[in-house]
C-alpha cells in the first residue's frame, strides 16, 4: 500500500539533570496527554502504539511495561517496543501505517539517565568479547573520533567549541532545553573533547502522533509528511570503520531522498560537537540550511528520546510554517554506528 | 508531602559467553602471546578477527598471525581512568593497526602524558603477567622504536583452546521510586497500606504506581485500604529459595485489601498450608522494625462470598 504518512503532533518534557520526584511513567504521562490533546484523539482512537527506551538506564528489567500504564492499555491495544531511541520506534510505526494496518500511531520514548553513570552504562552496548571488558566510556570513544577528524585536518578544537556555543545559543529559544545560552567550554573530559563538546546528562521524554493520508489533514492544519525514511548500520568494531566518515548516514539519506532537493532545516542528532562536523559534510548541508534551531543534542540529550525529538522538532517547524522541507537525523551506538534519516515536507503554500 | 525516597541499587552480572571458532582462536592466542587476525574476502586482515566478512557477510575462518608491534591510528587522552578500564593511571585510549593488519584494535597506551602520544607513533603490545584467554590478556600498549616484529606464522591451532569467557559487569545506580511509590513506602513505615484512586474510573490501586493502566491518567488522592483483605488466589511453594529463611511448603497468594481494586501479593501463614482457600479473610502481620508486612494471617471471620471479589481475580 502506498499511503502518505505525516507527523501530526509532537510534545516533549523539559529536560533536566535529575527528575527524582517522578517515576518514568509519571515523567512520561504529561507528554502523552499533550500530543493526544493536540490532535483531539483519545487512546482508544490510536491504531498502533510503539515506544523506545532502555532498561540499562534505570537498571531494571522490563521497565517499559510500567511506562505503558501511562498509555491506558486496557482494553488491549496494538503495541510494540524497541530497545532503542524512539526514532526507531517511529520507523516501526511508519511501516505499520504504510501496510494499512492502522491509520494513526502514537510513538513515545523516554530516558532517565540520572539514576546511573551514563558514560559507564553505555559501555554495555559494545562488543562484549573484545571491547566491553575494557570499559571504554561513551566520551572516550567520541574523543577517538574527534581526534581522527583533527588529524585529517577537517576540524580543530576552536571549530568544535563553536559548534557547542552555537547550539546552546540557539537553545535560548527552546524552553525545554537543559543547557541554554553561554556555557563555558570547560576542561577536557577525554582529550580532545571538553565539557562543552559533550551533551548534558539528563532525563526526559517525547511523543509524536503519526497519521495516514486524509486522516492526517483532519488532525493537523499543516501535516509534516514523511517523504522518505531509512536507517543503516555499520560494523560494530570501530577499528574497522573510517571514523571521519559516516557511510551509513549517506546511504540512509540517499534512500530517504534527502539529496533530491535541498532542505531548509536539519535537526541532527549529534551528541558530540565533532559528530555534527561529520554529519554536515556527509549530508551536504551548507550555510543556507538552518541546523539544529532547537539547540540539538548538545543542549538536551535525554538518551532514547533525543533522536525522536529531532524528528519532532523538524515536524513542529513545518507545522508552524517555519520550514517547507526538513531533514531529521537520529543516531545510536558508538561513533555514529547506526543512523536514521527522515525527510519531512509541508504542503506547498 | 514527605521527602522523595532514594536508595543505592547495584546491578551486577557475570555474563558467561561461548566463543565461536574464530573468537576462540583469537582469545586462546592472547593467552599464548600470539595475535591472530582473519583474512576477509577482499584480502584485508581484520584484527581483532570477526566471524563474518564485514563486506560480504560470508563466514570467514582463514586465521593469520600478525605482529605485536603496530602504529597508532588515532588516540584520546584519558586523564581520569574509570572503574574497569585497563590502567589505573592516566593513559591514552588508542586504536592500533598492528603490523600485518588492515584494521585497528582498541586498547590503552601507557605513556606519561598527552605530549607523548601522536597519531602515527609506533607502539608494542605489553602482555599481562597472568593470562586466561581474554582481551585483558593485553595489559596495554607501550611506545616502541624498533623494527616491526616478525610474526611466526601461527595457524591458530592450540591445545586446550578457550571456549568461553565470563565478562563481569557492575553498574551502580541511585534508585528513586517517584512520587506515588514514595507515598506508599512511607505509609508502610507507619504500618498503613495506602493506594491511589483514579480520578476517571474511581478504581483504587495498591501499590500505586502513579498511573491508571486502564485510563492512562495520573492517579491521585491517597486512600487508606485494609488492613483486612480477601485471598483471591494462591499457590503452594515447595522449593526453598536460596537465602530465604522460610520453611517449605508455604503459601503465596493474591490479597485484595478492603477498599482496593487491585490485589497485591504476599505470604499467607498462621494456618496449615492445606487449609488455605480462596475467599479466606486475612490481615497483615508486622514484625518489629520491618518496613512491610512479614505475612498475612487468617482473621477468623467467615470466608468472603465469591461475588464480593470476583472482579478482582
Ligand atoms: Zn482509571
Amino acid at each position: 500500500m502506498n499511503r502518505e504518512i505525516a507527523v501530526v503532533a509532537f510534545a516533549q518534557t523539559d529536560h533536566r539533570r535529575t527528575s527524582d520526584a517522578v517515576s518514568e511513567v509519571e515523567m512520561l504521562m504529561p507528554v502523552l496527554h499533550q500530543v493526544l490533546e493536540r490532535t483531539g484523539l483519545k487512546t482508544a482512537d490510536i491504531g498502533f502504539t510503539c515506544s523506545g527506551s532502555s532498561d540499562y538506564l534505570a537498571g531494571r528489567a522490563f521497565s517499559f511495561t510500567l511506562a505503558l500504564d501511562g498509555v491506558g492499555a486496557w482494553p488491549p491495544i496494538s503495541e510494540s517496543h524497541v530497545e532503542m531511541d524512539g526514532a526507531w520506534a517511529l520507523y516501526e510505526a511508519w511501516v505499520k501505517l504504510r501496510t494499512g494496518d492502522a491509520d494513526t500511531a502514537l510513538v513515545y520514548s523516554y530516558g532517565k539517565s540520572s539514576p546511573g553513570s551514563v558514560r559507564d552504562v553505555l559501555t554495555r552496548q559494545l562488543d562484549p568479547y573484545y571491547v566491553a571488558p575494557l570499559w571504554p566510556d561513551s566520551v572516550a570513544l567520541a574523543a577517538l573520533q574527534a581526534q581522527a577528524l583533527i588529524d585529517a585536518g577537517t576540524t580543530d578544537e576552536p571549530a568544535l567549541a563553536a559548534v557547542g556555543a552555537r547550539s546552546r545559543a540557539d537553545a535560548e529559544a527552546n524552553s525545554h532545553a537543559q543547557l541554554r545560552g553561554s556555557v563555558p567550554q570547560g576542561d577536557y573530559l577525554v582529550r580532545p573533547l571538553r565539557t562543552g563538546d559533550c551533551p548534558p546528562i539528563g532525563d526526559g521524554a517525547a511523543a509524536v502522533v503519526l497519521a495516514a493520508g486524509e486522516r492526517a489533514r483532519g488532525l493537523c492544519e499543516r501535516p509534516a509528511w514523511i517523504r522518505g525514511i531509512d536507517h543503516r548500520i555499520e560494523a560494530h568494531g570501530i577499528g574497522v570503520r573510517d571514523l571521519t566518515d559516516s557511510p551509513s548516514t549517506r546511504l540512509a539519506a540517499q534512500r530517504a531522498g534527502a539529496y533530491e532537493r535541498p532542505v531548509d532545516t536539519a535537526e541532527l542528532h549529534a551528541p558530540f560537537s565533532s559528530q555534527e562536523v561529520i554529519l554536515r559534510e556527509v549530508l551536504g548541508l551548507d550555510d543556507r540550511v538552518r541546523v539544529n534551531p532547537s539547540g540539538g543534542a548538545l543542549a538536551a540529550n535525554p538518551i532514547m528520546a533525543a533522536g525522536l525529538i529531532r524528528i519532532g522538532e523538524a515536524a513542529a517547524r513545518i507545522h508552524r510554517g517555519e520550514s517547507d522541507r526538513a531533514l531529521a537525523h537520529a543516531t545510536s551506538g558508538p561513533c555514529l554506528q547506526q543512523n536514521l534519516v527522515a525527510v519531512l515536507e509541508g504542503d506547498p503554500r | 508531602m514527605s521527602a522523595i525516597l532514594k536508595a543505592p541499587l547495584t546491578v551486577e552480572f557475570p555474563f558467561t559467553r561461548s566463543l565461536g571458532p574464530v573468537q576462540s582462536a583469537f582469545l586462546t592466542g592472547l593467552r599464548e602471546r600470539v595475535v591472530l587476525g582473519v583474512r576477509a574476502g577482499d584480502g584485508r586482515v581484520v584484527v581483532p578477527p570477526v566471524e563474518y566478512d564485514p563486506v560480504t557477510a560470508e563466514e570467514i575462518r582463514d586465521l593469520v598471525e600478525v605482529a605485536s608491534t603496530g602504529t597508532v591510528s588515532t588516540w584520546a587522552w584519558n586523564h581520569e581512568p574509570r572503574r574497569g578500564q585497563p590502567l589505573g593511571t592516566p593513559f591514552a585510549w588508542v586504536l592500533v593497526r598492528l603490523d600485518g593488519a588492515d584494521t585497528a584494535l582498541l586498547h590503552a597506551l601507557d605513556v606519561p602524558g598527552p605530549d607523548a602520544v601522536r597519531t602515527g607513533m609506533r607502539v608494542r603490545l605489553r602482555w599481562a603477567e597472568e593470562r586466561s584467554g581474554a582481551i585483558t590478556d593485553i595489559a596495554c600498549f607501550e611506545p616502541y622504536d624498533g623494527e616491526p616484529e616478525e610474526p611466526a606464522g601461527h595457524g591458530g591451532e592450540f591445545a586446550e583452546p578457550v571456549t568461553g569467557i565470563v565478562a563481569p559487569a557492575r553498574l551502580d545506580y541511585t534508585y528513586a521510586p517517584g512520587r506515588a511509590q514514595t507515598g506508599y513506602i512511607n505509609a508502610l513505615a507507619e504500618r498503613r497500606n495506602v493506594g491511589e484512586r483514579c480520578p476517571s474510573c474511581r478504581k483504587v490501586y495498591v501499590p500505586p504506581r502513579g498511573a491508571c493502566p486502564t485510563c492512562g491518567v495520573a492517579t491521585a488522592g491517597q486512600v487508606e485500604v485494609g488492613p483486612g483483605g480477601t485471598l483471591t488466589t494462591f499457590c503452594i511453594v515447595n522449593i526453598k529459595a536460596k537465602n530465604l529463611d522460610i520453611e517449605v511448603p508455604y503459601v503465596y497468594g493474591h490479597i485484595a485489601l478492603d477498599g482496593a481494586d487491585l490485589a497485591l501479593h504476599g505470604r499467607i501463614a498462621g494456618i496449615p498450608y492445606d487449609q488455605v482457600r480462596i475467599g479466606l479473610r486475612v490481615e497483615p502481620v508486622w514484625t518489629e522494625g520491618a518496613r512491610y508486612p512479614d505475612h498475612y494471617r487468617p482473621t477468623g471471620e467467615p470466608d468472603a462470598e465469591h461475588d464480593t471479589f470476583k472482579e478482582l481475580l
